[in-house]
């Protein structure tokens, strides 16, 4: 069953056609890549899934209800966090804090004057943020700092923070780009780890090492529309995504 | 019960500052501070930064019209001395919901923006109530003479329960206590009190964390589910209370409100004490506003005849060039010496002086071989 519906949608830029009816169905429980070549529109698409960006015509149904013209704290309500290129944490906060600020969300809404109470009672949150911590290999650095993480430990903090809401769809926009391959391979093993727990993914990825390794089925965006949809073994042959990767070159 | 849990150390905390706050007529009486007067500016200034850090310190949001609120309370106040009573607490609470109303309404078209742009608006809103209230408003302002009381007020709540003020011009009161000196002092340092506390609730509840989160992170905030506008909006709103009353309690100890009390350097004055004192610690604008008005105090009484008097050991040519170099900063002069006093701790303490403070305790912790109390842990500035 589909999560993610997305359909017929367009988006132009000016003159420019950057998505052109894009038809896309996310099944719940899988792992969905989306790669392409550059320019081919993947950011502007997970942009319409988020509320930053509104397609022109389209529709885009998330378990039910539609995301269009809503606020992406909205839409992070309905149950899609985000993993951003650059990993988006904060940087002032200790790690424990930053983990439990997306508990809060889940738990109490968008918005709660909850002036009066206090953080140090809230043990039941900080035990789950602590676990959530050791379950990305943290808890050692919990009263850490965020801002002084190294780019791998970032984005594995950021993964903590989206899972701690346990979202019905989890959205990654190049989760390991500018990561030394250790990283990419500590990230490609908690994704993985992720995934079997039953999380629904969608991945927009560059590497293909990583996208092969994690994704239950495929789809290959150019030139603002989707020209293959497979499983990963097939992709790799179909000479359609290798004319639309290598311009028509033949090898 | 689980709402009132409170750490040790915030009690400690809470504890040390009352004491200090009741007992400041002592302790600051070798300092040349220990008279009422200044000890009220302090208590009053140390309310309006308190709620400035709210906005600033926690939040991010740089302010550059928070006199506006302040100026709102002394009217507001000096109204209700009028129409209800000479007592203070009507004319605090009206001066408190006021500000807070009033905020509202700025802060609402305010925050639409951030950044510099929120400063700018801020400010023009400022200065728009400042020229309002010295042109157009003057039926409610009485312009540049200011609001003052008069015999023939009605306040109808005094009237309604037989007190009457003679043919003298009435002053504030408590129930007949007089609210001049110490009494004055001790009403505004019990409110200070109360406000210190209702900060500190606000630093470490589940609410000042989010806008510690929207400081650091605006973006991650939305993506995490969070409408970051009412947050904002609440702790400008706030601020603007704590502002409106430090304003009411200024009406308090002297029942006169005029127009300069909105104008730009009064906003800007409560941003110095923030950042002076340190911006996001909890003690630190108090502190701020302590050390800003006390220097104001000090220099700016220094007069020739005192600065000829410290020179006097020197050769007459050389005792003149001092006093004229010397007499640039102090006496009117003094804003002299609070710009470079700020010059330095903003490029050497960034925090502020809670940043200072902070380096002091450990080093002093780590040269007598760690503290046995725990108090060596570098308590993130509070």
């Amino acid at each position: 069953m589909a999560i993610l519906s997305v359909e017929n949608v367009n988006k132009r830029f000016g003159g420019l056609k950057a998505l052109d009816n894009v038809n896309l169905q996310i099944d719940a429980g899988t792992v969905h890549a989306i790669i392409g070549p550059n320019g081919a529109g993947k950011s502007t698409l997970l942009n319409c899934f988020v509320g930053r960006l509104e397609p022109d015509t389209g529709s885009v149904m998330f378990d039910g209800s539609s995301l269009l013209g809503i606020q992406p704290h909205q839409i992070n309500q309905l149950g899609v966090s985000r993993v951003f290129q650059t990993p988006e944490i904060f940087g002032n906060l200790s790690l424990l804090e930053n983990v439990m600020i997306p508990a809060f969300a889940k738990r109490d809404g968008s918005f709660t004057m909850n002036a009066w109470m206090s953080v140090s009672s809230e043990s039941d949150l900080r035990d789950m943020a602590m676990d959530m911590l050791a379950d990305v290999g943290l808890e050692a650095k919990s009263a850490d700092i965020a801002g002084q993480l190294s780019r791998g430990d970032k984005r594995r903090l950021e993964l903590a923070m989206c899972l701690v809401q346990q979202p019905k769809l989890l959205l990654l926009d190049e989760p390991t780009a500018g990561m030394a391959r250790a990283d990419t391979n500590n990230t490609i093993d908690l994704m993985k780890r992720i995934a079997e727990r039953g999380v629904t993914m969608v991945v927009i990825e560059h590497d293909m090492h990583v996208v092969f390794s994690l994704a239950d089925k495929i789809s290959v965006l150019a030139q603002g529309t989707v020209i293959v949809e497979d499983l990963p073994e097939n992709i790799k042959g179909d000479p359609r995504v290798q004319e639309a990767y290598l311009g028509g070159a033949h090898l | 019960m689980k709402m009132f849990s409170m750490d040790k150390k915030d009690i400690l905390l809470f504890l040390c500052f009352s004491v200090a706050v009741l007992t400041g007529p002592i302790i600051l009486e070798p300092f040349g501070a220990g008279y009422p007067d200044l000890l009220q500016k302090f208590a009053i200034f140390g309310i309006f930064a308190l709620g400035f850090n709210i906005l600033f310190g926690l939040t991010g949001y740089l302010s550059f019209g928070h006199a506006a609120f302040l100026g709102m309370g002394s009217y507001t106040a000096v109204w209700t001395f009028k129409l209800l009573s000479m007592n203070p607490i009507p004319a605090i609470v009206f001066a408190t919901v006021m500000g807070g109303l009033f905020a509202a309404l700025i802060g609402f078209i305010s925050l639409r923006r951030s950044g510099i742009y929120f400063s700018i608006l801020t400010l023009a809103f400022a200065q728009m109530s400042y020229n309002l209230a010295y042109s157009v408003l003057t039926p409610i302002t009485n312009g540049e003479t200011g609001l003052q009381l008069n015999q023939a007020d009605p306040r109808v709540l005094d009237v309604m329960f037989g007190r009457d003020y003679g043919a003298v011009l009435p002053s504030s009161d408590f129930f007949g206590l007089d609210m001049t000196g110490y009494p004055g002092f001790y009403f505004c340092g019990i409110v200070l009190i109360i406000c210190f506390f209702i900060a500190m609730r606000i630093f470490r509840s589940p609410f000042g964390m989010m806008l510690r989160a929207i400081k650091s992170n605006q973006n991650r905030m939305n993506y995490t589910g969070f409408n970051t506008r009412p947050y904002t909006l609440a702790a400008f709103v706030i601020s603007g209370m704590y502002a409106g009353l430090a304003g009411g309690l200024m009406a308090v100890t002297d029942p006169l409100a005029g127009a300069e009390r909105m104008q730009w350097t009064a906003s800007g004055e409560v941003v110095l004490m923030t950042i002076l004192g340190g911006a996001g610690t909890l003690l630190g604008p108090v502190i701020g506003a302590g050390a800003i008005k006390y220097f104001e105090n000090i220099f700016s009484a220094f007069n020739e005849g005192i600065l000829m008097g410290i020179y006097d050991f020197l050769p007459e040519t050389l005792q003149h060039i001092m006093v004229s170099v010397s007499g640039l900063f102090v006496g009117e002069g003094w804003h002299l010496t609070l710009g470079a006093l700020f010059m330095l701790i903003v490029i050497f303490l960034p925090g502020g002086l809670m940043e200072g403070f902070n380096r002091i305790k450990t080093l002093v912790t780590n040269r007598t071989g760690g503290g046995s109390d725990g108090a060596a842990t570098p308590a993130a500035a509070e």
